[in-house]
This record gives C-alpha cells, sequence and structure tokens, in this order.
C-alpha cells in the first residue's frame, strides 16, 4: 500500500494517455464478460446435464415429432429405469416479446425425471391431477408477477387449438424452482399438462417432442442408446439417442459453435489490447528513464524497481479489468430483459470472474515484463547521463 | 564521530569505461580521504573525472580497481543490492537538475526514501514536514515541481537529500542551474547543513565562487589529482 501513490502517480503521468489505455482494457473486459455470459448460457444445459440420461429425438429433426406409443417400447429396453417425454409448445405471454419455452410434458414422469428441480409436493399433486394445470419457473413467475391459483393466458406459436385458435389458458398451480444457481438458471420455463394439450391440439395428437431416458448405468448410456434406436429402425419414425450432454452440446452448435466463435473475438480483443497496453507501458518507462534512475539513486534496489514497473501494469489492469467485469454485470439486466426469455439467461458467475482474473495478470506480465526488465538493467550513471 | 576521523577514505581508484572496443581509462590511481564533517569542493574541467569520482563516493557506479571505504565499510566490495541499501541509509543527493518526480508533490518526493524504511505513513509525512521546513519550503509541501521556482525545486531535492538524516550529502553541481542569488541561497543552506547539522558534502562545481563555501578543494585533471587549479 505505502507504494500505492507512487505507483498511482507514475500511471498517471500522461492522463490522457492512461485514460484511453484505461478505457480500452475496461471495453476488452466488458466485452469478455458479456461473451462468456452468452457462451455459459449456450452451455448451461450441458453443464448441468446428467449423466444418467439420454435423450431421444427423431433420427433426422429434433423438430420431427415422436409416437407416443414409443413409450413403453423404450420403458422396456434393459437398463433403463424411467421414462419421460415433453413436446416444445412455444409460448407468447401478452405481446411478442415476452416469450419463453413451454413444454408439455407428462407430470410425475417428467418431475421424476428431473430431481434438480424443486416444487412444493402439494403443487407437484396438483399438476398431476389438474389437466388444464401448468407450473412455472420462479424466475419466470417473478419476472411476471404471476400467483399459484391464476389462470396463465398464452397464446402458442405453432400449436392451434381444435378451434384455430392459437391462445390457450392453464391454470398455474405450482412454482418450480432450483437448489442450483445453474439449474434455477434453466428454469424460465413453464410446463403444461400433456393430457389436456394432447386433446385440445388441432393436430399432431399421440405425439411428442422427445423422450428423456434414465438409465440404472451411465456407463452403459452408449450401449442403451444403441439399443433404443435399433427398436425403431426402418420404422417411418426413426430415432437418434445421446447422453443429455451431448444433446445439449450439440443444440447449442446449431446455433454455431458460440465457444469457438467467443473464443476468437476474445484472441482479437486481448491481442489488441496487448499491443496497445504493451506500447503505453513501453513508453512510459521510457519517458520515466531518469526517474526510476532517481529511485535507484535513492536506494531502491533493481529487483524494487522491477517490481513497480509491472505493478504499475498490474494496477491498469486491475483497475480497468475491474471496471470492465464491472460493466458487464451491470449491463445483465437490460441484456436478459431484452431478449424477453428466448434465450437462457446471462450472468457473469464465479468462474468468469476467476478467468479475467486470471486474464489481467497474464496480459500485466506480458505488457509489464519488457518494461520492467528494462529497468531493472537500468545503470543509473548512464541514466542519469542521459540528462 | 569526531572531526579528525576518516569519513572517505579512496585508494588508488581507478576507473575504466569501455565504449565498444575503446577503453576510456577516466580516473587514474586516485588517493584521496575526506574527513567526517568535511565540506569539500571537487573541481576541474569538463572531462577530469570529478563527476565520476563523486559517483564512485556515492556508491552510483563501481571502481574498476583500488578500494573505496566510506565509514569504515569496504563499498566497492558491496554487491548491487547492498549498494542500493547502503546509499538508502548512509547518502543524500543533490543534482544539477534536481531530478524530482514530476507527477509527485514536493512532500511525497521528500517522503520517497523513508518508503524503504519501516517508518510508518504517519511518521515518513512528519520526517519529511521537518525536512522541508528546514530548507524553508513547508508552504509549498503540496505542490507539484513545475508550480515550483529552479531554486526552490533545488531545495526540495535538498529536503529529501537530508530527510533519512545521511551521513554523506554528494551535490553534483547543485548550483548549475541557478542564478547567482539563488545560488548563494542554496549554498548557503548546504553550507548550514554541514556547518550546524554535521554532515559531511562532498560537492562537484565548476564555479570558484561556489567553492568558497567549502571548507577544502580537491582538483582534478584527466582523471588525476592536481596540488594547484587547472584553468577549464
Amino acid at each position: 500500500m505505502r507504494y500505492l501513490p507512487l505507483l498511482w502517480a507514475g500511471l498517471f503521468r500522461k492522463k490522457t494517455r492512461t485514460i484511453l489505455t484505461l478505457l480500452s482494457i475496461v471495453v476488452a473486459f466488458a466485452l469478455f464478460g458479456l461473451l462468456q455470459a452468452v457462451e455459459v448460457a449456450f452451455e448451461s444445459g450441458a453443464d448441468t446435464a446428467d449423466a444418467k440420461r439420454l435423450l431421444t429425438t427423431a433420427r433426422y429433426s429434433i423438430i420431427d415429432p415422436l409416437p407416443l406409443s414409443y413409450l413403453r417400447r423404450i420403458e422396456q429396453t434393459p437398463g433403463v429405469v424411467g421414462v419421460a417425454h415433453a413436446d416444445w409448445f412455444g409460448a407468447k405471454y401478452q405481446n411478442e416479446s415476452n416469450a419463453f419455452p413451454v413444454f408439455a410434458v407428462d407430470p410425475v414422469r417428467y418431475l421424476d425425471m428431473y430431481p434438480e428441480f424443486t416444487i412444493a409436493r402439494a403443487q407437484r399433486e396438483a399438476f398431476a391431477r389438474t389437466r388444464t394445470g401448468a407450473v412455472a419457473g420462479k424466475r419466470l413467475a417473478d419476472r411476471f408477477g404471476w400467483k399459484v391459483g391464476q389462470k396463465l393466458p398464452i397464446s402458442s406459436e405453432i400449436h392451434p387449438r381444435t378451434d384455430g385458435s392459437l391462445s390457450w389458458e392453464f391454470d398455474l398451480v405450482g412454482i418450480l424452482d432450483a437448489d442450483d444457481p445453474a439449474v434455477r438458471g434453466n428454469t424460465d420455463m413453464v410446463l403444461i399438462n400433456v393430457g389436456y394439450f394432447d386433446e385440445a391440439r388441432q393436430s399432431g395428437r399421440g405425439t411428442t417432442g422427445w423422450y428423456i431416458v434414465r438409465v440404472a448405468d451411465s456407463t452403459q448410456a452408449r450401449a442403451i442408446s444403441a439399443s433404443t434406436d435399433a427398436l425403431f429402425l426402418n420404422s417411418p419414425n426413426e430415432t437418434k439417442t445421446q447422453p443429455e450432454k451431448e444433446f445439449a452440446l450439440g443444440f447449442a452448435k446449431q446455433i454455431g459453435d458460440i465457444g469457438a466463435l467467443v473464443t476468437r473475438i476474445l484472441i482479437a480483443v486481448f491481442f489488441t489490447i496487448l499491443i496497445l497496453t504493451g506500447n503505453t507501458m513501453a513508453q512510459a518507462t521510457r519517458e520515466r528513464i531518469p526517474e526510476l534512475a532517481i529511485l535507484k539513486t535513492l536506494g531502491f534496489s533493481d529487483a524494487k524497481v522491477t517490481a513497480l514497473v509491472l505493478a504499475e501494469a498490474g494496477l491498469l489492469l486491475a483497475v480497468g479489468g475491474s471496471l470492465g467485469m464491472g460493466a458487464a454485470v451491470a449491463a445483465m439486466p437490460a441484456l436478459n430483459g431484452s431478449t424477453g426469455g428466448r434465450f437462457p439467461p446471462l450472468f457473469v458467475g464465479a468462474d468468469t470472474w476467476a478467468l479475467a482474473a486470471a486474464l489481467a495478470a497474464l496480459v500485466a506480465l506480458c505488457v509489464g515484463l519488457p518494461p520492467a526488465l528494462r529497468a531493472n538493467r537500468l545503470k543509473i550513471v548512464t541514466a542519469l547521463a542521459g540528462h | 564521530m569526531s572531526a579528525a576521523t576518516i569519513l572517505v577514505e579512496i585508494r588508488s581508484v581507478t576507473k575504466v569505461y569501455q565504449r565498444g572496443r575503446q577503453r576510456i581509462e577516466v580516473l587514474h590511481g586516485i588517493d584521496l580521504d575526506i574527513p567526517s564533517g568535511d565540506f569539500v569542493a571537487l573541481m576541474g574541467p569538463s572531462g577530469s573525472g570529478k563527476t565520476t569520482l563523486l559517483n564512485l563516493i556515492g556508491g552510483l557506479d563501481t571502481p574498476t580497481a583500488g578500494r573505496i571505504t566510506v565509514g569504515g565499510l569496504r563499498i566497492d566490495q558491496l554487491s548491487g543490492g547492498e549498494l542500493a541499501a547502503w546509499r538508502a541509509a548512509h547518502v543524500g543527493f543533490v543534482f544539477q537538475f534536481y531530478n524530482l518526480l514530476p507527477a509527485l508533490s514536493a512532500q511525497r518526493n521528500v517522503e520517497l526514501p523513508l518508503l524503504l524504511t519501516d517508518l510508518s505513513g504517519a511518521e515518513r509525512r512528519r520526517r519529511a514536514r521537518i525536512a522541508l521546513s528546514l530548507v524553508g519550503l513547508e508552504d509549498r509541501a503540496a505542490h507539484k515541481p513545475r508550480e515550483l521556482s529552479g531554486g526552490q525545486e533545488q531545495r526540495v531535492a535538498i529536503a529529501r537529500a537530508i530527510v533519512s538524516d545521511p551521513t554523506l550529502l554528494v551535490c553534483d553541481e547543485p548550483t548549475g542551474d541557478l542564478d547567482r542569488a539563488t545560488a548563494d541561497e542554496v549554498l548557503r543552506l548546504v553550507q548550514m547543513l554541514n556547518r550546524d547539522h554535521g554532515k559531511t558534502v562532498v560537492m562537484v562545481t565548476h564555479d570558484p565562487k561556489a567553492a568558497e563555501y567549502t571548507q577544502r578543494r580537491v582538483h582534478l585533471d584527466k582523471g588525476t589529482m592536481t596540488a594547484e587549479p587547472v584553468s577549464a
């Protein structure tokens, strides 16, 4: 702490230059925070995936329906201990921008399949017995101010009722939550009772979107996937079964390889920062050669002067990095609001902060080391003679 | 230390600089004793080696041959780190161009040598204020160097040189950048530090008027000591 005024004064010797450099670091780390949040959101399904869960979808396209009659046959596959199914409803609430996922499910099978979701026992039972029942994720319920017991008027994007109307109404009988924050991020959804949905929809009756299969032994997942798919080989509705994590990653990659995209953008951003900050540090040190020589004259050792120059780079990156990450965090509520729930919730997690700290330290080392070594090698007499 | 004690003992000191293939011997076997409490002027024409000798006495550089003992310690045998610690504890430096850190206030400039001690922040500030008041600049403590006159900057540099209470003050042309009146003020200040505070002062100067403030003059020419002044 005693050297902080000295470091600060050194950094802000050329205020405009330092502020501009600082701003570029702030922008770089804000981008880093935002893009990491996007990547984490895309991979959140994979991160919370259960190794004992498989997903069975239509072989050629996830949007092709599968017959509900497959349920019993999948259940009879050796090694399978539970099967649930879900169908994409696709919903909007009040206006176009309030879109969120709605899944038509068998309440008991689905909630048994996902024990990581928490729901009050009475609400779970109410969901199972209420044909028009629906349960909503807590984040979504909080966002729209929904209360258990109210009617939930939502319109489907793809499923008309028998009368041709896209407007549906359900009874909100429960709120779904999760103890794990990562899982809670996946609760921006509504579950509706498939019994009522399947009866009231105009087309596609007797089908579902996909099956979720629980196996007794995760090491047998691949073998069970193969034997499940073999059941329906050469049928009009062939299947593709894969572990949940693989499915989640594949689903995210249908939109694009977000991880690779984010990595490439960040490499470009940080490479620019490296050059910019490195140049600033080198220039700042070059201008201050006589001052560094004076510090050595006064008794600052070579190691101490080296550490001071490195610490200046560290301070610049720490301040810029913190401000940038802070800006990313501050932007999250607005960004989450603007996606209208179509996108998994964005957040800057502890892992992202840790990664940002490591990145800041690495950049500080890269940009601080060359001038620090120059300061280390500085000969007092030669440097002072430069006057 | 009594006045008769030798503080700085220089024996057969040679300094050679290597510039590419060229070998430049700047000092040739210098012998010099500086008693404690002395105020000595190193004089001589440009290139005579006086600043080189001053740098060796102040531990800013090391001799190629010979030995330098200050306060009983062979400083020519110290490592770079040891020499830095020794300078911090025992030597105050005053330069022609003041060499203050422009981004720091006068107070912070004076505090700089104390950063290397275990003193608390409050104690560092107190001692810096005392040093500034000793040079008559306590009211300029918050000013940056660019807000001070040349004479004031040099007085801040002197305050910085004495704040850690060193035994030895080495001054390289301390009045070379000042007008006559201001130079006299600065020299009186250095003289006061020598006379009233017992500092041993070694000062390089071209200026015979400045040399009049010292107790003794040592003349150098072409890297050797001479008995009489040599015209520049």
